[in-house]
């Protein structure tokens, strides 16, 4: 296990007059509705705890109000918390002083916003730039800093314009430079495509992916929208009433629901969304070209299957065999080379189910799984994929996807 | 009639006013001359202008930062001034109406600046400007002459007093209306203070902060025929005259004046604040 890029001890941060009192009776077990009747103080969020390790996508999702935003705004204590304890890369971020947590904001932590929050005085270039400007950094350095920037986000030739001329999507990708031109370690985002309509906003979502695959930050991101959460999260944490109530994997949150809440919340989910190849996929029955028919159909029998795949020395997938085919093949003393089915159908391991259901009706095969060099990892069967979209936990192979 | 002796509330007030001017004399006396330079340099330079050329540049400015119509209106305005013979006055005119908002936004921006980012600080200013403004101005005039004696400078002091308060005002005001999210971003940037200040708060403050100004240019305009009650000259000593000798023409060609310096005055410091704002 790495070590953790942000770790949060039970965090604590209550609204109103005498905070104290509030986490008094928190450790005394009262729910944050019986704090609010007898106190009138309100529970933003209680008791969290969890860590985030580098390069991770780290989802924080719950309801309006459940306390997300107070949350991420605990880590870089834009908000103090009233208890608890973050550290950042083992530094107690909670027990800075102002310089030294200026320092934190300034080179390890970026923020995007749900609205944006761009500057409407300066231009597209010059909020890409603010961050650096803070810094001191000189005028030639962090403008280019803050135009490579842009240019990541698919804002060329935009620099120069103000953020009122420009569209949700746009402005909010002016936000997301912003916070990379500093090169911190770290993006909180909060509800940073929420404003955004569905299409711009999953467009925005592949992108942020896209560019995580190269930048590899460690991302906090928090969202109301389970879809968003399972398309993007390697984590969730569900948050209700100011509470985490699970951490875990998009499978694990979806299959084994740590109780009621996080079971409605998943309910209505679309599994084939969330699911993969490598989730439904079975072992595949291979054998090498240069053995021969008869060695593969021997297998067939063995296995009491009807067809077989066929792979050369690296186990990278030339084609596959029927056992008829095979049997004519033996009497006319051909080759498996001349006989098999080639240009086969295939999907990788990260393509999800709802991806890959015209490439299974179009074949008669099962649906072979390949890497990215063509070797076979597996392959998929209806009744299996099925079965999972049922729900059923046994044809998922959760222990091998988190390997 | 009286159950207690009445309170020599007035006493109390000359005593401080006394103790005041003795004990701060040297710096009453520094702040006058400065100011009385000021004005001075002012009245100076724009005399040295051929008074045609001037309301030339003063038609260049209005047309510069307002639309053809408030250039128009400057050209005939200050040519009709120039044409009735007030062009010397109106000139001592502008330089103490000048000197006075400039000394309200020198003083004025700094207090409203301190107002938005301190609650007390606020809580105390807001009704001491109250005061300011309900307070008769001419009222301002006793203690103005007590510290500074007779001239332009109690009238510029008096004028301050009276046109500051909407600078301060506005100035807090502008700075608390920036959206709080900006001011987060600021923050989760790792803005200082300072920074956040003239980076975010002030220029997008800056049209409200210009409206403000704006106000204080009036009010230091509806001054200036008080002012002349002490001595200062200009317009307002013409209308002062005129009042006081009841001679109804004179009277109303500097009132006129007076009026068509407020209209330029005030298009002009309006879309000032406009043109920034865009
Ligand atoms: N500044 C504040 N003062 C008082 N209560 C607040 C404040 N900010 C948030 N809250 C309360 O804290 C809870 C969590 O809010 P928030 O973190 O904004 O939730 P979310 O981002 O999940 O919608 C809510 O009950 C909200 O009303
Ligand atoms: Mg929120």
């Amino acid at each position: 296990m790495p070590e953790a890029k942000i770790k949060v001890e039970n965090i604590t941060k209550i609204f109103g007059k005498q905070p104290g009192q509030g986490v008094k009776l928190l450790n005394k077990g009262k729910s944050k509705q019986e704090i609010l009747e007898d106190t009138g103080l309100t529970v933003g969020v209680n008791k969290a705890s969890f860590e985030v390790f580098p390069g991770e996508i780290f989802v924080i999702m719950g309801l309006s109000g459940s306390g997300k935003s107070t949350l991420v705004r605990l880590l870089n204590r834009l908000i103090e918390p009233t208890d608890g304890k973050v550290f950042i890369d083992g530094e107690e971020v909670t027990k800075m002083k102002g310089d030294q947590l200026r320092e934190v904001r300034r080179k390890k932590l970026s923020m995007v916003f749900q609205k944006f929050a761009l500057f409407p005085h300066r231009t597209v270039v010059e909020n890409a730039e603010y961050g650096l400007e803070i810094q001191g950094v000189d005028k030639n350095e962090r403008r280019n800093k803050a135009i490579t920037s842009l240019e990541l986000v698919g804002l060329r030739g935009y620099e120069n314009s103000y953020p009122g001329e420009l569209s949700g999507g746009m402005q909010q990708r002016v936000g997301l430079a912003r916070a990379l031109a500093n090169d911190p370690d770290i993006l909180l985002m909060d509800e940073a495509f929420s404003a955004l309509d569905p299409l711009i906003r999953k467009d925005m979502q592949d992108e942020l992916l896209e560019l995580q695959e190269s930048m590899e930050k460690t991302i906090v991101f928090i969202t109301h929208d389970l879809d968003e959460a399972l398309r993007i999260g390697d984590r969730i944490a569900l948050m209700k009433d100011g509470s985490i109530v699970q951490v875990g994997t998009p499978e694990e949150i979806m299959m084994n629901p740590a109780n009621d809440y996080v079971e409605r919340f998943v309910e209505d989910v679309d599994l084939s969304k969330v699911l993969t190849a490598s989730h439904v996929m079975k072992r595949a029955e291979t054998v090498r070209l240069d053995r021969g028919p008869r060695v593969a159909l021997q297998l067939m029998k063995d296995e009491g299957i009807s067809s077989v795949y066929i792979v050369d020395k690296k186990k990278q997938l030339l084609g596959a065999v029927h056992a008829d085919d095979v049997g004519k093949a033996i009497e006319n003393n051909r080759t498996l080379e001349e006989i098999m089915i080639r240009d086969l159908p295939t999907v990788t391991p990260e393509t999800l189910l709802n991806d890959m259901y015209e490439k299974m009706a179009a074949s008669s095969l099962p649906l072979p799984v390949v890497d990215e060099s063509n070797r076979l990892k597996g392959i998929i069967v209806k009744g299996a994929v099925i079965g999972a979209l049922a729900g059923n936990e046994n044809e998922l192979n959760i222990k091998e996807v988190k390997q | 009639m009286r159950l207690f002796p009445k309170i020599p509330l007035a006493d109390w007030v000359d005593n401080f006013v006394s103790v005041l001017t003795e004990r701060l004399e040297g710096f009453f006396d520094g702040v006058s001359s400065i100011i009385g330079w000021f004005v001075e340099s002012i009245v100076n330079i724009l005399s040295l202008v051929p008074s045609l050329v001037l309301i030339g540049i003063f038609v260049i400015i209005a047309w510069w930062t307002s639309r053809w119509g408030v250039a128009l209106f400057t050209a005939l305005g200050l040519l009709l001034i120039h044409n009735l013979g007030y062009w010397p006055e109106t000139i001592d005119t502008l330089a103490l109406v000048l000197t006075s908002v400039i000394i309200s936004i020198i003083v004025g921006v700094p207090f409203g600046i301190w107002a938005s980012q301190n609650e007390t600080v606020k809580n105390i200013i807001t009704p001491v400007l109250d005061f300011m403004q309900t307070m008769p101005a001419f009222v301002y005039l006793i203690p103005a002459i007590l510290f500074f004696g007779i001239g332009v400078v109690p009238g510029i002091i008096a004028s301050v007093i009276f046109a500051m308060p909407p600078t301060i005002r506005l100035t807090n005001l502008g700075i608390r209306q920036v959206p709080k999210d900006l001011i987060e971003a600021s923050n989760a940037f790792g803005a200082t203070t300072s920074q956040k200040l003239y980076k975010v708060e002030l220029p997008l403050a800056m049209p409200t902060i210009m409206a403000g100004i704006n106000q204080s240019i009036m009010l230091a305009l509806s001054m200036v025929v008080i002012a002349s009650l002490v001595g200062a000259p200009g317009l307002g000593a013409d209308v002062y005259r005129a009042v006081t000798q009841i001679k109804v023409g004179v009277g109303f060609e500097a009132g006129l004046a007076i009026v068509i310096l407020a209209i330029m005055l005030d298009r002009i410091s309006q879309n000032i604040g406009r043109s920034k704002a865009d």
